[in-house]
């Protein structure tokens, strides 16, 4: 027993001593890979609107995971914004929020056409799948919703792009997310919309050290970064799904 | 005593050989012919064993481990593996007691033995309860300020706890048990039918799968939603699995042992292989056609998908062909330790849930490096594993010294069924 003691704590020791040098990384920088930026379905309407120069309207629709703090200069659609103006600088792109808070997809699925009202966006962001994975929302409903909102978007000319839910380890036991993540695809392949996973990608930050989304006690900043790297990841996806980019960065 | 052996059933009918030798054996027997007990049929405790690991490692964040899991190479995971196992055992043990000792008694038998784990699955709610209150009044991250939101039922203790002492508020996780427990309840009335016309029972229990997707029947759940795990759907693979049990095995060893059924098992099970492989490889998407896609997604667990079930049969179809039940690896010291917690599954399920939320409270902790990962999933292993061998080691003392009851040691065969 004593010999199995022994190892067992030098493994321990180990561990948190690898722990440590993990913590003490400088940030590492939030590099994606490229599967996860770039799309089989396309954006037609944001490829022509590039090619013409015409002016890029995109709105964002989602829930409180599309902020941070209450400056929305720190969340993901302000820096996507930034950045697709530094891959395309001669391209005049204006991005508006729309927070729907706590509600379903199919609350938010019916108003959707409303809010692009007078924005006439070329481009609609939809993030959902948080607040009905913590509902626990029939995913055959959430499904149709889900449906129904991409159908009414390209019906009223826009093009669409999914978001799905954060990659959020600490409430994993509370919220069961896999399957609004599965029906979010499954729309998308239906639809023939690009899917931007979010999940995935956090997923993949976690797992390379780039951000510990595990631990408890992180002010604002772990926040604001991951947002930053959320918009310039989504700009490259925007931009490499439409073909618009000169050089395919990222 | 072997030649009775030998007709302990199972999905283990190894070969054409051996159905057929079993066939001279066994007389005309009734509509349903109760295997004798004899030597613990091993294969069922080890994959039970190899479930209820598996099952742990699912309920841990991803890790490299995460790999060694069956839903990764298919359809199914360890879950059908489980209710599939304990369907078999249930049928087994208290299909004997209905026959030997009537209805009533074996009927008040799996009442107890619901009851059992109803509490349970009331014990891992309240070490869950206790690890969500410190998680609720310890996380600061604005980054998951409206994932946290989930945490407001605990504004509400009064309703949240009677909700879960009716099964209704069920947290991510605990969803096994409650399915098992329905499953539980409704065995008396299964066996009852089986005992009956087993053909018919299993077509009837086919008939309420089907009339449950085509009508959307479903359960529903506090604060809203449905069961996880819906059991009208799920009741296929646990009647399935009694249905082998009472004989049926036996009359499908011939199907089993053809040619066409192994192809035809080994090339959906290649097919499923490959469409999992694209959720992980998104490159690969562009040999799968888009309309597969469109007919195959998204593969229900809730209502066990009929791809999902298609694939358990198919895995267990090359199980019992390639693994015979004496095969002699089943008695090796390497093995033990899946079998010892096959052999105790109740127990160590419930651990498995306890040390999966204790597992996630030393990674939030701690940091969650892949290091630790590992090592938190190995000692969550060890210890299920330590545990079994402790109340095996107990049971054998208690058994010598207490006195002896007749079937005592089939409840502990029942394992967790």
């Amino acid at each position: 027993m004593r010999p199995g003691l022994i190892l067992g704590l030098a493994l321990l020791a180990a561990v948190f001593a690898a722990q440590k040098v993990r913590a003490e990384d400088a940030p590492a920088s939030c590099d994606v890979p490229s599967s996860l930026l770039e799309s089989e379905s396309s954006l037609p309407r944001v490829a022509e609107a590039v090619k013409a120069g015409r002016p890029l309207n995109i709105l964002v629709v989602g829930s409180r995971s599309s902020t941070v703090g209450s400056d929305a200069a720190n969340a993901y659609p302000a820096h996507m914004e930034a950045a697709l103006k530094d891959k395309l600088p001669q391209l005049a792109a204006s991005v508006s929020v729309e927070i729907q808070a706590s509600k379903t997809a199919e609350e938010v699925a019916g108003g959707l056409v409303k809010l692009m009202e007078g924005k006439r966006p070329t481009l609609v962001i939809w993030q959902t799948g948080t607040v009905d994975a913590m509902r626990s929302i029939d995913p055959d409903d959430f499904r149709t919703a889900i449906n129904e909102g991409v159908v009414a978007m390209q019906k009223a000319e826009a093009d669409v792009v999914l978001i799905n839910p954060q990659y959020s380890p600490r409430t994993e036991t509370m919220i069961s997310v896999p399957p609004y993540l599965d029906n979010m695809r499954a729309v998308a392949q239906q639809r023939d919309v690009p899917l931007f996973d979010r999940f995935a990608i956090m997923h993949q930050w976690n797992e390379q050290g780039d951000f510990d989304l595990f631990s408890a006690h992180h002010g604002p900043e772990l926040a604001k970064r991951v947002h930053d790297c959320l918009g310039k990841a989504l700009a490259a996806f925007i931009v490499n799904t439409a073909h618009v980019g000169s050089a395919q960065q990222n | 005593m072997s030649s009775i052996a030998d007709q302990v059933a199972g999905p283990q009918v190894a070969g054409a050989a051996e159905s057929a030798r079993e066939q001279v054996s066994v007389p005309k027997a009734p509509a349903i012919s109760l295997p004798v007990i004899g030597e613990r049929e091993l294969r069922l405790d080890l994959f039970r064993g190899l479930a209820l690991w598996l099952i742990f490692i699912d309920h841990l964040p991803p890790s490299l481990l995460t790999w060694f899991t069956i839903r990764n190479y298919g359809f199914s995971d360890a879950t059908e593996i489980f209710i599939f196992i304990s369907g078999y055992t249930a049928a087994f043990v208290y299909g004997r007691a209905m026959l030997e000792n009537g209805f009533l008694v074996a009927t008040a038998r799996i009442l107890r033995r619901a009851w059992q784990i109803y509490v349970a699955h009331v014990f891992l709610f309240t070490i869950f309860l206790a690890e969500i209150s410190y998680v609720a009044f310890s996380f600061e991250n604005p980054l998951y300020s409206e994932e946290m939101g989930i945490m407001d039922f605990l504004k509400h203790p009064d309703v949240t706890i009677v909700q879960a002492l009716l099964l209704r508020f069920r947290p991510v996780n605990m969803d096994v048990l409650p399915l098992y427990i329905v499953l539980m309840l409704s065995l008396p009335i299964i066996l009852a039918l089986m005992r009956w016309k087993p053909d018919v029972t299993l077509a009837l229990s086919a008939l309420l799968y089907a009339a449950t997707w085509q009508f959307d029947l479903y359960l529903t759940s506090y604060p809203n939603g449905y069961w996880a795990f819906n059991p009208m759907a799920w009741q296929l693979l646990f009647v399935f699995g009694a249905w082998c049990a009472l004989g049926g095995a036996r009359r499908m060893s011939r199907i089993l042992s053809s040619p066409i059924t192994l192809w035809v098992c080994a090339v959906y099970l290649v097919f499923a292989f490959y469409v999992t492989m694209t959720w992980y490889v998104p490159q690969m998407n562009h040999w799968l056609p888009k309309r597969v896609e469109q007919w195959m997604y998204p593969i229900d667990k809730t209502d066990l998908d009929v791809l999902r079930f298609a694939h358990f049969l198919a895995l267990a179809a090359i199980t019992v062909r390639f693994l015979p039940k004496d095969w002699p690896g089943l008695k090796s010291a390497w093995l033990k330790p899946l079998i010892l917690c096959g052999q105790h599954s109740l127990e160590i399920f419930c651990l498995g849930v306890f040390l999966a939320f204790a597992g996630h409270f030393v990674l939030a902790e701690g940091g969650g490096g892949a290091a630790l990962h590992a090592l938190v999933s190995l000692c969550g292993i060890l210890i299920m594993w330590g545990v079994a061998w402790l109340i095996s080691w107990y049971k054998h003392v208690a058994d010598k010294s207490g006195p002896r009851k007749g079937v005592a040691g089939n409840a502990d065969l029942a394992g967790g069924g």
